[in-house]
Formats: C-alpha cells, sequence, structure tokens
C-alpha cells in the first residue's frame, strides 16, 4: 500500500447531497479555496439520493413560517429538539431550493411560475437525476474529486482535525490529505440492525446500505461529543421495496386501512390524535395492529382514478424504481389492490430523526477542525435534503472563516503508519471471520437485544445490558475480520464502524430511562415520558485510551 | 436477482478504463470480466436503485426484483435523455408501459 499525500484548505468527507452542496458553497465565496471531496462511490450517483427524489419535504410554502416550522418539529419530537439549529435551517429552506432549482433541478410548478404546495411544508420534483444535478455543480467549480476514496479515520493530533485518511479502492493506495477545515458529510448508518429481507434481498432496504455510519465510527473514535443516537429511525414504508408511504398518502390521498378495511388510526387510535397524529403514532399504529391480529394494514390505493395511478408510477420512477416492479407482477396495479406498508428495521440517521454530531449554530463539532453537516449532525429532525443544504451553507461559511491564517499541521510518520496497519490488517490475514459473518453477529445481536424488528423495536434494561456484553466480544473479534479483495476489505472496514456506531447506540438507549419517542424508543421498563426527568439531550463521548463511554445530558436551549 | 445483465447486449464499454456500471455503481458491485462483459459481483448486495440501468449506454441492464421479495419476472429499463428519462416496464405477461418523466431542466427551460 503506497501513500498519496494530499494538502487542501477544506477537505469534504462525503459527496453526497450536503457534501456535494458545500463544495459549492464554498467556491461561491472563496473562488481561491482549495477544496478535496473524499467519495466512497462516484459524486454523480452516491449517498442516499443515488436513486433520485420526488418531493423536498422541508419547505416553507406560503403561511408557513421559520417560527411555524420550528414548533412543527417540536411538537413531532416531542419537545426535544435543538431550536436553534432548527430555526437556522428554517431560515435558509426556499433559498437553497432556488439555488438547486437553478442547477437544474425541475420542480412542479403553478400557472404563475410558483411552486405547487403538496403539503404545507412540502413541493413536488422530478428528482430522479437530484445527484448527477448536484455533482454537475461541483464539476464547474475547481474542487478535487476523489471518487472510490473511503474514509478511514481523522487525523488528530490530540488537539484537533487536521485531516482525514482515506483508502483507494482502485488503487490500494492510503490517502493523507491534510487540511485546515474537515467537514463531514456521510450520511447516517444503515445495517446496524437485522433488515426486514433477508439472503438475496438483505440489502432491498429503505436506507442506503453503504451509509455504514462512517463518519459517526469516526468521530466517536477520536472522542467528539455525540447526541440522541437513542432517537432511532424507523420508516413506515411500502412492505419490501421500501417506497415511502407519503407520496400515496399525501400526494395521492389514501387511506391508512387494516386488514378489515377499517380506518385503524380514527378507529382505534384517536387518543394519539387519528389521522392527524405524529409519524411514529402512524408506525406505532400500525405495529399495535399487527399485535392485535388486524394485521396486516395497507394504503387503500383501489379507490386512485386511472390518472392518479400513473402520475403515482411516474412519482415512483423517479425515486424508488423498485415498486413499479413490484405492481408489474400479477397484476399487483395500486388500484387493483392495496398497498401493504410495514416498518422496517431501525436506522440511525440525523435528517429524519436527529442521532449525530453535537454542534453549534455554526455547525462546529466539539474537535476544532471539525464541521458536520447533514445527516451525521444531529439536534435538527426533519431537515432532510433542503435542511443538509443550508446545513452545508452554514459549515461553509464556518470553515472558511475559521481556517483563515492557519497552516497545515504536519503528520507523524508513526500515525500514517499505525492507520496503514490498521486498514491493511483484514488483507493480511489468513484465516478468521468474513465481513458477512460479522456484519450478521452484529445485526443479530442489535435485533434481539436492542429493539429490532422482532422484537417489534421494544427496549429494555437487561437485553440491552446483554447486548452491551456482547457488542464488547463482537468489537474484540474486530480484529480477526478476513478480507480477500478491496471489495470485502471496504466491508471489513464498514463492520468495524457499524459495530462503533452500534456500542454508543446501546449506551444511549440504556440511558434514557423513559419512553420519548413511540417505537424509535420505547422502553417496557419505563413506558411513560417523563417531563420532569427527561426534557434534556443525552449525550455521549467515548475514550478511546479506556474503551468507555461517558454519558452527559445537555439541557434544551431555546 | 437484482439486476440481469444481457451479455449480448452489453460492449463492455470498450475503449474505457472502466465499464459505466462499473464507475456508477454505488456500492461497486459491478466489474468487466476477462471477456469484457460486465457482471454484478454479489447480487445479494444490491440495493435495485438503478443506477447502472439509467448509465448503460446500450440498456443491457435490466432491473428485478430478487425472487423472495417478488416471482414473476417483471423488468424495468431505462434511457436517459438530455432532460428527461424513459422508463420501461415489461410484465410477466410481456405488456410493456412506457413512461417519459422530465429529469432535468436545461438552460433556458425555466
Amino acid at each position: 500500500m503506497g501513500i498519496i499525500p494530499v494538502d487542501t484548505d477544506i477537505l469534504i468527507i462525503g459527496g453526497g447531497a450536503a457534501g456535494c452542496f458545500a463544495a459549492v458553497e464554498i467556491y461561491k465565496r472563496y473562488p481561491n479555496c482549495r477544496v478535496v471531496i473524499m467519495e466512497k462511490a462516484h459524486i454523480d450517483r452516491s449517498g442516499c439520493l443515488a436513486m433520485g427524489l420526488n418531493a423536498i419535504n422541508a419547505y416553507l410554502n406560503p403561511g408557513q413560517t421559520p417560527e411555524s416550522y420550528v414548533s412543527f418539529v417540536e411538537r413531532q419530537f416531542e419537545g426535544v429538539i435543538r431550536k436553534d439549529l432548527v430555526y437556522s435551517i428554517a431560515q435558509g429552506l426556499n433559498e437553497v431550493v432556488k439555488d438547486v432549482e437553478e442547477m437544474g433541478l425541475p420542480i412542479e410548478k403553478n400557472e404563475d411560475g410558483t411552486y405547487r404546495r403538496k403539503g404545507k411544508r412540502s413541493i413536488r420534483i422530478f428528482g430522479e437525476r437530484l445527484k448527477p444535478i448536484l455533482a454537475e455543480a461541483v464539476k464547474k467549480t475547481p474542487a478535487q474529486v476523489l471518487n472510490r476514496v473511503v474514509a478511514t479515520n481523522f487525523i488528530y493530533n490530540g488537539k484537533r482535525v487536521c485531516g482525514a485518511f482515506g483508502y483507494g479502492v482502485r488503487d490500494s493506495m492510503l490517502y493523507v490529505i491534510r487540511a485546515n477545515a474537515v467537514i463531514v458529510a456521510t450520511g447516517g448508518a444503515s445495517g446496524i440492525y437485522r433488515p426486514n429481507n433477508t439472503g438475496e434481498a438483505r440489502n432491498l432496504m429503505w436506507y442506503c446500505p453503504w451509509n455504514a455510519g462512517t463518519g459517526y465510527a469516526m468521530g466517536i473514535r477520536i472522542g467528539a461529543e455525540m447526541t440522541s443516537f437513542e432517537n432511532r429511525f424507523i420508516a413506515l414504508r411500502v412492505k419490501d421495496v421500501h417506497a415511502p408511504t407519503g407520496t400515496i398518502a399525501v400526494g395521492a390521498g389514501s387511506r391508512q386501512v387494516n386488514a378489515r378495511g377499517e380506518d385503524y388510526l380514527e378507529l382505534y387510535y384517536k387518543h394519539l390524535g387519528g389521522n392527524k397524529c405524529l409519524t411514529q403514532h402512524r408506525l406505532l399504529a400500525t405495529v399495535e395492529e399487527t399485535k392485535a391480529g388486524r394485521g396486516p394494514c395497507f394504503l387503500d390505493t383501489t379507490t386512485l382514478s386511472e390518472t392518479e395511478e400513473r402520475r403515482l408510477k411516474e412519482d415512483f420512477l423517479s425515486m424508488n424504481p423498485q415498486i413499479i416492479l413490484l405492481w408489474a407482477s400479477e397484476g399487483m396495479n395500486p388500484k387493483k389492490r392495496p398497498v401493504e406498508v410495514q416498518g422496517t428495521e431501525p436506522f440511525i440517521v440525523g435528517g429524519h430523526c436527529q442521532s449525530g454530531y453535537w454542534i453549534d449554530k455554526e455547525r462546529r463539532t466539539t474537535i476544532p477542525g471539525l464541521y458536520a453537516v447533514g445527516e451525521v449532525a444531529g439536534g435538527a429532525p426533519k431537515k432532510y435534503v433542503s435542511g443538509s443544504w443550508v446545513e452545508a451553507r452554514i459549515a461553509a461559511a464556518t470553515a472558511l472563516e475559521d481556517m483563515q491564517g492557519r497552516n497545515l499541521e504536519d503528520v507523524d510518520d508513526e500515525v500514517i503508519q499505525k492507520e496503514k496497519a490498521r486498514i491493511h490488517a483484514p488483507l493480511m490475514k489468513k484465516s478468521g471471520i468474513s465481513p458477512q459473518q460479522a456484519r450478521e453477529r452484529l445485526q443479530k445481536i442489535m435485533d434481539e437485544f436492542a429493539g429490532g424488528v422482532s422484537m417489534s423495536y421494544a427496549l429494555h434494561e437487561e437485553r440491552l445490558i446483554e447486548a452491551r456484553r456482547l457488542l464488547k466480544l463482537l468489537k474484540e473479534h474486530g480484529k480477526d475480520i478476513v478480507a480477500v479483495n478491496n471489495y470485502h476489505l471496504v466491508e471489513a472496514l464498514e463492520c468495524i464502524d457499524r459495530i462503533d456506531v452500534a456500542r454508543v447506540l446501546v449506551e444511549h438507549l440504556i440511558y434514557r430511562k423513559e419512553t420519548r419517542w413511540a417505537c424509535y424508543q420505547t422502553r417496557l421498563d419505563y413506558p411513560g415520558k417523563d417531563d420532569n426527568r427527561w426534557l434534556v439531550f443525552v449525550n455521549s463521548v467515548y475514550n478511546p485510551d479506556t474503551d468507555e463511554i461517558k454519558m452527559i445530558e445537555r439541557p434544551l436551549c431555546s | 436477482m437484482s439486476i440481469f445483465i444481457d451479455e449480448n447486449i452489453c460492449n463492455g464499454c470498450k475503449g474505457l478504463p472502466e465499464a459505466r456500471c462499473e464507475r456508477i455503481c454505488p456500492g461497486d458491485l459491478c466489474y468487466r470480466k476477462e471477456n469484457m462483459k460486465a457482471a454484478i459481483r454479489d447480487q445479494s448486495a444490491c440495493w435495485t436503485c438503478a443506477c447502472c440501468v439509467k448509465e448503460c449506454p446500450v440498456q443491457a441492464i435490466e432491473l428485478k426484483l430478487p425472487f423472495q421479495v417478488c416471482s414473476s419476472g417483471a423488468s424495468l429499463k431505462a434511457r436517459l435523455k438530455r432532460d428527461k428519462t424513459i422508463w420501461t416496464i415489461r410484465d410477466a405477461d410481456g405488456h410493456q408501459e412506457e413512461f417519459i418523466i422530465q429529469a432535468k431542466c436545461l438552460k433556458g427551460d425555466t
């Protein structure tokens, strides 16, 4: 493994929607800046929006204000959100959407040229090529894009982040990238829990299977403070193909019914708000219907007109083409049969929920030189893609300001050799466990002991303590993972990252002794919501020297 | 199965350092075999995102659902135009449906 040194002003890790936007923003403000994007796949189609997107769900339509947006998110998340972060996002939403429209994103319009409103905070887009459009904007800047280079660790001198290491999957080289500022934009974590689909269909999951939580893990390993990992995300989606139910429910106005054809939200869950309940209660009600023997549940698409049906298919082709295949089989057109809905396995994300780096309003993490945006940044749920763009804009401005007058730090050869040895280890072994074995072990532990699908997402202390013990053992097995080629090496590194994320997650799940968010964090041993005690953030800092995870509480702020 | 690569149609993107599907796959699953035909290294790792389906200039790649999820042989292909994507869906009985969907505003469109 040779070494490729790269020097830059700002390093962006992850060239997804947030990372690409950050690069464009930096050049808008400071055209002479040197920017490097390190991307594990190819920026044309990487990250969770590789398939495309059919709606922007964080947008202020007429009548909405930043204040009303914050109130909405606060209510949806039972009072625990970083209002300062959400407010800063809300203020910038409409501007960033306009910017991406100018890059070439088609947005549905009214006759007078205004965006057609889909919901209070939602507009319809034709975003099949959202990612290539953002990548094209990056290519118009002088940013250096390193495709197929997998981030492995930050370069950290004990005081600040001075760059990052990456492994070149095509050239088998170690990239040592020195930077004055590092923006982490790697996305959230999938694959922590055993997925709904298994075997040949194991990666037919909602969230991008290659968002392995690497950005979280890299931060955890240098002691960056993390927040709200216990606020897991479980999506209510079309069964097996994970197409968003909102496209059908909001876009086509279909009712949610149980196996008896009853409008179960209204009939049995009126106390939660019926059809106007919170997103997580929609999921909870669906889980409860199954337990009560009234499942499976459906979105009743049989009342669609032919025009609505075709439009629904168009919407999904731009975002989730799999559902079109499901409908094409055995005459399963949405008009002929209702669409079955189901909860996914839990994911750790900062875009729908709020797991991630603890950041200040300017998107600084707790480690100097490191900034976090998009899914890896915590405290601001429901930011989705447009909120991630706003964060990218804010972090770009902060990073540019903070790096003024700074010089690149030297990197000790010893540090480089240590990381090289760590990355190389799985390739050097002749026998041990495969990345698949390690992944399946992790997913089994998390599913059975930390509230996965098989446990109907429910948690309690005794099982979580067992998860803690088993994960510690599994982490020790990390050194036994064998890789026969670069593809498997990336899988091996992803496993190690996922185990680090899972261990922090379990500590967060143990710590919050109440039930704050239905299904996302349901404690059987503490079933009530306790506002007197738990209107706080649960944060954590990992100590790499002692292998201990210290828990911290942070108060809500205005 | 999640994608099916038709070796009779695939031309291996000869002349390029790597096949287009190989270059684009977000999971790094596509590669070029010695016979210069594209292949997928692990069907079970496929996200069925259709990025390779869209990227292939000769439409050699079809999207299919794994048998576990769907036992019929429905398949989906895509052709990219500058500003739109043309999708062709074929069900088990060979019935076809085509969709032409706007995907990009060219300069001067908006």
